[in-house]
């Protein structure tokens, strides 16, 4: 092979990425991962959530600087530094929850950052009001280039957002999830104005939990999973079985302390509840000492399904049974006096008040119980407090410390020991052990598995796999708003069964 | 030691008041040539705080939730003028009822400013800057732009802020009432945790259980419960009930408040440091005239102090929080 050899091999790939690693505090997001993306083919990547594939966005992006590895543009070795740099290499990405700037203008959208400027140094809003236009136009859309980015529909505002990838002369293009909040026929819009750009030369990636639209569009699919590279396969090659084998098929090593539990009565029933824009018909039943994992994709609804049983944002429609008896939730407040008790995802905004003291934060849903003649009785509560804290073996200097001096897994520990105060039938836990250490997840597990043995009905959101095998008596799957299929025997269930039923195929 | 440091450290607000307070005493002390400290200036300088420092107090719980409240200037004119006219007419009345009713009116005007906050949602800035207007604009409407004057007001009820009891000027006496009320409430009831915990974080605390709609309103409602209260003794005090009564006033409240290490983001402010804020900034205003600055010089020198006190806390605010944190990483 002369010279013109490796010139060809060089330009078979517009981008490639060979060993990138990519360390956070505590946990490696990339391992030694590699991609290769042809000149004008759409690719898509494929994994389950935590699998790597947004911070691999955000490494091509020159969001994140990893740690070691390489990136390749036109077989040249490039470093970014920050996104600018990759936007100079004609790198953009369209993000699922659109960055746009919601009250400005289509135009400004389209524009921001690299501005038409009149000799006078002012800007060109003229040409530029004509330019966006075109844009639009020649991706098919009729959008008015004048109109507020926060008045469109979610699929229009994508189109925005590929017309200023355009605008920029992108050659690389990523999609993160951009059908996730489509319709059926926005999708075909989408894969229309997709297939064009490809055939204008632009080479994409495409990240879906679709199927269809991986089908549809790409030539090539690439799978991560728990942060690696897996492989990658031409679509045509590979059946639906294999490739979900390949996002799931790991070892679960973990031994969860779950104990053996006889399902009790039935305790918390909800049939058919919907609310417009984010779950439809979600029934299901749980039991005294049951763990029910609510499992699926991030986005499927699963928080807001939860966040409705609590009265956070109550649902439109549908009936909630507590113990055989309909009951009505308004807002959070009627669930904690039915007693049905939540632990938020967001245990920062949600969960405590970082700046108070771990005591008053135990006690702040249940004041009423060490008040008297409407004076709280102090040191009945800080006692309270300590014993609670200790139930749940938070290692904390004092209950005096505040919320915010502690780690995430302690953090966590001291709204579990909230929530015990109240005197409840059901918890539910929102992604309990997300960004808790191993240690601290073990002892939730260990908690979990206790208050199941006590009698309590569990509602466990979780988006991690193992966990949901290792914990769970009954797991419900949701998809797009909707529960997809229930596993009542979770002991046989395997984990490409949940990812079938969590995936678009 | 210790424990001492600790309380030192859980103090520094108060503490640092408290030193400011007794260094500015002891140099308007000494300028002054020794008029400042004597039985009749501080008599007359606490009679001259009081009603800011009732106001204070109220103000206090609304800035708590994270609001302000802009009309209790307008709400004094409006609660003084109503009860003082009621009093003009029907002059036996005995000064409790007029009392009442402006304490009625008060509330009312409150729980109005409460309900656009807390259940229209709007910017308690913008709500209560318009029904400070609207509040204003009552009072010209109801007193047809006249004044009620001290001929029309009974000696009982003008010996509301002149009279004494155990040798302490009643508006003293009626703030120190009101300081231990707002003490207990603020630390030992369940509502004055549920205020702290709405200012904190509203998210958190609806999850955790709380009303939180209806803990803003009441937090308006309390404001206007004491804005009305202190808009007749207000009157009172002056002998006078006027459209512009108390034009302004807010201001001075929301200021001794600051001081007091009330935080404007919400969430943290405690009793005895509003009463040292409001107690810091009536000596100012008695001290400035005693060592003969000029007047034109008095309100920038307010401001001035307003600000250092600030930059002063937020400092202090940070270097806490840097200590925290570096606990934290160990």
């Amino acid at each position: 092979m002369g010279l013109l050899g490796k010139g060809e091999t060089m330009s078979e790939y517009i981008l490639e990425l060979n060993g990138i690693t990519k360390i956070f505090p505590g946990v490696k997001a990339l391992d030694n991962v590699q991609f290769k993306l042809k000149k004008g083919e759409i690719h898509a990547l494929m994994g389950e959530n935590g699998a790597g594939k947004s911070t691999f966005i955000k490494v091509i992006t020159g969001v994140h600087q990893p740690e070691s590895g390489e990136i390749l543009i036109n077989g040249q070795k490039v470093v970014f530094k920050d996104p600018k740099d990759a936007y100079k290499m004609s790198i953009a990405a369209i993000y699922q929850h659109g960055t746009a700037y919601q009250h400005l203008s289509v135009t400004e959208n389209i524009f921001m950052g690299h501005e038409k400027i009149k000799k006078s140094g002012l800007i060109n809003w003229k040409q530029m009001h004509k330019e966006a236009k075109a844009l639009l136009t020649r991706l098919g859309s009729n959008i008015d280039p004048t109109s507020i980015m926060g008045n469109l529909t979610v699929a229009e505002q994508q189109i925005v957002e590929i017309a200023k990838a355009i605008s920029t002369n992108a050659q690389i293009i990523i999609m993160d999830e951009p059908t996730a909040a489509l319709s059926k026929r926005e999708c075909e819009e989408l894969y229309r104005i997709t297939e064009q750009l490809r055939d204008e030369g632009c080479s994409i990636i495409f990240i879906s939990h679709r199927f269809e639209d991986m089908y549809r569009l790409a030539s090539r699919v690439t799978v991560f999973r728990d942060a690696q590279y897996i492989g990658t396969w031409n679509v045509d090659e590979i059946s639906n079985e294999v490739l979900i084998s390949k996002m799931v098929g790991r070892e679960i090593s973990t031994i969860y302390p779950k104990k053996k539990v006889e399902k009790g009565e039935e305790i918390l029933r909800v049939e058919g509840l919907s609310k417009v824009g984010y779950y439809k018909d979600i029934s299901f039943t749980l039991h005294k000492g049951e763990i029910l994992a609510l499992t699926g994709l991030v986005g499927a609804g699963r928080t807001e399904v939860c966040q409705g049983i609590f009265g956070i944002a109550p649902p439109d429609e549908g009936n909630i049974y507590l113990e055989g008896k309909k009951i009505s939730i308004k807002e959070p407040l009627d669930a904690l006096k039915q007693g049905i008790g939540y632990l938020p995802e967001d245990r920062q905004k949600q969960g405590l008040i970082l700046d108070w003291s771990l005591c008053n934060n135990v006690t702040l849903s249940t004041l009423e119980k060490f008040t008297k003649n409407t004076v709280i009785n102090r040191k009945q509560e800080r006692n309270r407090a300590k014993e609670l804290l200790e139930k749940v073996a938070t290692k904390a200097v004092s209950v005096f410390d505040k919320a915010s001096s502690l780690s995430g897994g302690n953090q966590q520990k001291v709204i579990v020991a909230k929530i015990l105060n109240s005197d409840l039938k059901v918890i539910i836990l929102d992604e309990p052990t997300k960004g808790v250490d191993v240690g601290a997840k073990a002892q939730i597990y260990e908690i979990m598995s206790d208050l199941a043995a006590q009698g309590f009905g569990i509602i466990m959101i979780s988006s991690e796999m193992p966990e949901v095998l290792g914990m769970a008596d009954t797991i419900a799957v949701m998809r797009e708003g909707r529960i997809s299929k229930i596993f009542t025997d979770a002991g046989s269930v395997t984990q490409e069964q949940i990812l079938e039923a969590a995936m678009n195929i | 030691m210790e424990k001492v440091k600790k309380l030192v450290l859980s103090n520094i607000r108060e503490i640092s008041l408290i030193l400011v307070i007794i260094i500015l005493s002891i140099f308007v002390q000494y300028r002054s040539g020794g008029k400042f400290i004597t039985v009749e200036n501080i008599s007359d300088l606490m009679t001259e705080t009081a009603i800011l420092a009732i106001l204070s107090a109220g103000m206090m719980v609304v800035i708590i939730t994270a609001g302000i409240d802009l009309s209790i200037g307008s709400v004094m004119a409006l609660a003084g003028m109503v009860g003082t006219t009621v009093l003009k007419y029907n002059k036996s009345m005995p000064s409790v009822v007029i009392i009442l009713i402006a304490m009625v009116i008060g509330t009312i005007c409150g729980l109005i400013n409460g309900t656009l906050v807390a259940k229209l949602k709007i910017l308690p800035i913008i709500a209560t800057l318009g029904m400070m207007n609207v509040f204003r604009g009552i009072t010209y409407l109801i007193s047809n732009g006249k004044w009620v004057m001290q001929a029309d007001m009974t000696p009982q009820f003008m010996g509301i802020a002149t009279g004494k009891l155990f040798g302490i000027n009643n508006l003293v006496v009626m703030a120190m009432i009101i300081y231990g009320i707002a003490y207990i409430f603020m630390n030992y009831t369940r509502t004055g945790r549920k205020i702290y915990a709405v200012g904190n974080s509203e998210e958190s605390a609806r999850v955790s259980g709380i009303k939180t709609d209806k803990t803003i309103r009441l937090a308006y409602t309390i404001m206007g419960l004491v804005a009305g209260f202190a808009g007749i003794l207000y009157v009172c005090k002056f002998a006078v009930a006027q459209g512009e009564t108390a034009v302004g006033y807010e201001m001075n409240v929301i200021a001794a408040c600051v001081l007091g290490g009330v935080s404007v983001s919400g969430g943290t402010g405690r009793v005895p440091g509003v009463l040292l804020g409001a107690l810091l900034l009536g000596i100012l205003n008695n001290a400035m005239p005693l060592i003969k600055i000029s007047s034109f010089w008095q309100e920038a020198i307010r401001g001035l102090i307003i600000l250092l006190s600030i930059i002063a806390n937020s400092l202090i605010q940070r270097n806490v929080q840097a200590k925290a944190l570096r606990r934290r990483n160990i």
